[in-house]
């Protein structure tokens, strides 16, 4: 192994071990006897796992972020599937504009949506609650769908479609029988990540939250009271277990997208 | 015998291109039918204007007398086999084969029927439950059959169906799909480039030039009386001898410097016969190569400037004359027959029935 790639392996490995040691501290500490976040270790528990089944605020909390992660990870795989099912498929005027600013919350600072999103809904005179997360979320989410669902429609042979047609059926049976079945991996992958996304979001939940808090929120708010952080880190633990399995479900589901192209002859 | 296809000074633009540039044709029930010509000359074009997946810039088209303006492909009575098959891979055999009957009112048993019937057709029974991944090419190509069929369309359309498959499949391949087309009796339009593929399988055979059709016919006549020099090198090989127009009555007295004097029948001569200048077209066969020493009238002299052996065939090149004046001779090989080297003199015959001429 010749010295420069030496170098770039230990700056590889340097970088990943910042990367998660961190969040390895936290199933560390969750299984800690001692309410204080420090080493040493004082010995092996699951009292605060236990305490996680008696906060009735954090179950209101868990159900709330279910319903939001639920209702805008479908919202915007839908949307996501028209959007880059006419982008993919059809030319218009104004596509590429359009599609520039569908994707644009991929790189816009989370904040100034949250605030953004925030005046707008205020200026509206509409009230803040679950739906207005919901909203958000969708928005957030919805480039995320349009890049998995553009790269299965991309894959798909259009002459499937006119076959289809070809046989009798309508467009929209061709949708049905053909184009759904063939590009439902995306789907699903699209509905994982989404769900994933808008569970652990926290900043435009924040913003657009009302009186109905969702997980992340909660979650901050119990770094007021000390004594409740290994609560947290016992909380903290499960939703990266849950991430991580949703994740890898959601790539098995995006890499199954195989091409139903056959090579042109 | 009554039209099921009639296609009426059809154009179709894609852009500024003129993709189909003024087509007329008639096509006739329970033919067999080949839309013929190089890539890009519009065949594919006109086959998807038939099947209805574009409409015609102007013009109009009628299938089984009905004007098919604005008719959407699936209510045409057309079905296609894609050049590609476009066999659905999230179905089985039967699922595919048995896709556009669900909005035909059948009870089970008459779909189950139906089925079998068109699989033992194409030669695939029993595969009835076989995933579309597991289909060889040939098997993809016998579903993607069957699939048409079983609608009973009044025209069925193939889109270059037998470009994917080796030689030998192919041939097969050729021959099955001519039987079927007897069998079933239903209209065949099949787009080709492959000159041998429109030959042996069609009933007629239009060719295609730069979105026109050039000349409509059965092979042989397309064969033996092509109308244009292009139709007559696109389907085999033609020597073009030039010559001097002597006289234009019935018969077109020409005289070339090869061929010496002669005369062509006015049906069998295209162009402007006011034209001063001839191309004397022959086909390579027409001519045979006879012993150097052999005594005739009308023979031709000429040294052989090339040869090569394609099995039961050889094609010699012959130099009369000049380098410009090379003519291409086709041999039938017998076996262990001593055939002719390179530089030999020899002298060559010509069958003057199967003379055509091309005005200027």
């Amino acid at each position: 192994m010749s010295r420069s790639t030496k170098y770039l392996k230990v700056f590889a490995y340097t970088y990943l071990m910042f990367l998660y040691a961190p969040a390895l501290l936290l199933p560390i500490f969750s299984f800690n006897a001692s309410q204080v976040i420090a080493f040493p270790l004082t010995g092996f528990s699951t009292q605060w796992f236990e305490t996680l089944l008696y906060q009735k605020t954090l179950h209101e909390a868990l159900k709330n972020s279910l319903i939001v992660a639920i209702s805008s990870s479908i919202l915007a795989t839908i949307l996501g599937v028209l959007a880059s099912r006419s982008a993919t498929r059809y030319s218009f005027k104004g596509k590429q504009v359009s599609l520039t600013f569908i994707l644009a919350p991929l790189v816009l600072p989370e904040i100034i949506v949250g605030v953004a999103l925030l005046t707008v809904l205020k200026q509206m005179g509409l009230s803040l609650n679950l739906w207005s997360v919901i909203l958000g979320h969708t928005l957030l989410i919805m480039p995320f769908s349009i890049l998995i669902m553009n790269s299965a429609f991309n894959n798909f042979d259009i002459s499937l479609e006119e076959a289809s047609l070809d046989l009798g059926e309508n467009q929209f049976g061709t949708f049905y029988r053909v184009i759904l079945p063939l590009v439902l991996p995306g789907v699903i992958a699209s509905l994982l990540i989404g769900f994933t996304l808008s569970l652990d979001e926290f900043i435009i939940a924040f913003f657009l939250t009302g009186t109905e808090v969702t997980l992340p929120v909660y979650i901050w708010s119990l770094f007021r009271f000390p004594k409740q952080l290994a609560t947290v880190m016992a909380l903290g633990t499960v939703l990266l277990i849950v991430s991580l399995i949703l994740l890898s479900l959601s790539e098995y589901f995006r890499r199954r997208t195989a091409t139903t192209k056959t090579p042109v002859l | 015998m009554s039209t099921v296809v009639q296609i009426k000074n059809v154009f179709k633009k894609f852009g500024s291109v003129k993709a189909v540039d003024g087509v007329s044709l008639e096509i006739e029930k329970g033919q067999f039918f080949s839309l013929l010509g190089p890539s890009g000359c519009g065949k594919t074009t006109l086959l998807r204007l038939i099947a209805g997946f574009e409409q015609p810039s102007s013009g109009e088209l009628f299938i089984d007398n009905r004007s098919m303006y604005g008719v959407e492909p699936n209510l045409r009575p057309t079905n296609m086999v894609f050049q590609n098959y476009a066999i659905f891979p999230h179905l089985n055999v039967e699922q595919n084969v048995s896709y556009g009957l669900r909005k035909k009112n059948l009870s089970v048993m008459e779909k189950v029927e139906m089925i079998d019937q068109v699989l033992k057709l194409v030669g695939l029974s029993g595969l009835n439950h076989r995933s579309a991944n597991e289909l060889s090419g040939g098997q993809k190509q016998r579903v993607a059959l069957a699939r048409a069929l079983i609608l009973k369309p009044k025209v069925l359309l193939l889109d270059e169906p037998l470009s994917a498959l080796d030689k030998k499949l192919r041939e097969q391949m050729q021959l099955e799909l001519r039987h079927l087309q007897r069998a079933v009796g239903i209209t065949f339009v099949l787009v080709t480039h492959d000159q041998e593929e429109a030959l042996t399988m069609s009933d007629k055979v239009a060719v295609m030039f730069d979105g026109r059709v050039e000349q409509v016919a059965s092979p042989r006549t397309l064969y033996e009386t092509p109308v244009s020099q292009r139709v007559a090198s696109f389907i085999g090989e033609m020597n073009f001898i030039s010559g001097n127009v002597l006289e234009a009555n019935d018969r077109i007295s020409v005289n070339s410097q090869i061929l010496g004097k002669l005369s062509i029948p006015c049906s069998k001569v295209f162009g402007d016969v006011s034209e001063k200048q001839i191309k004397i077209g022959i086909r390579p066969e027409s001519i045979s190569i006879v012993a150097n020493t052999a005594k005739k009238k009308g023979l031709i002299s000429g040294i052989i400037s090339d040869t090569s052996y394609f099995g039961e065939t050889t094609y010699y090149k012959i130099e009369c004359g000049s380098k410009a004046d090379t003519i291409v001779v086709s041999a039938q090989n017998s076996f262990g027959q001593m055939d002719y080297k390179k530089g030999e003199k020899v002298k060559l015959e010509t069958d003057f029935k199967s003379l055509v001429g091309f005005m200027g």
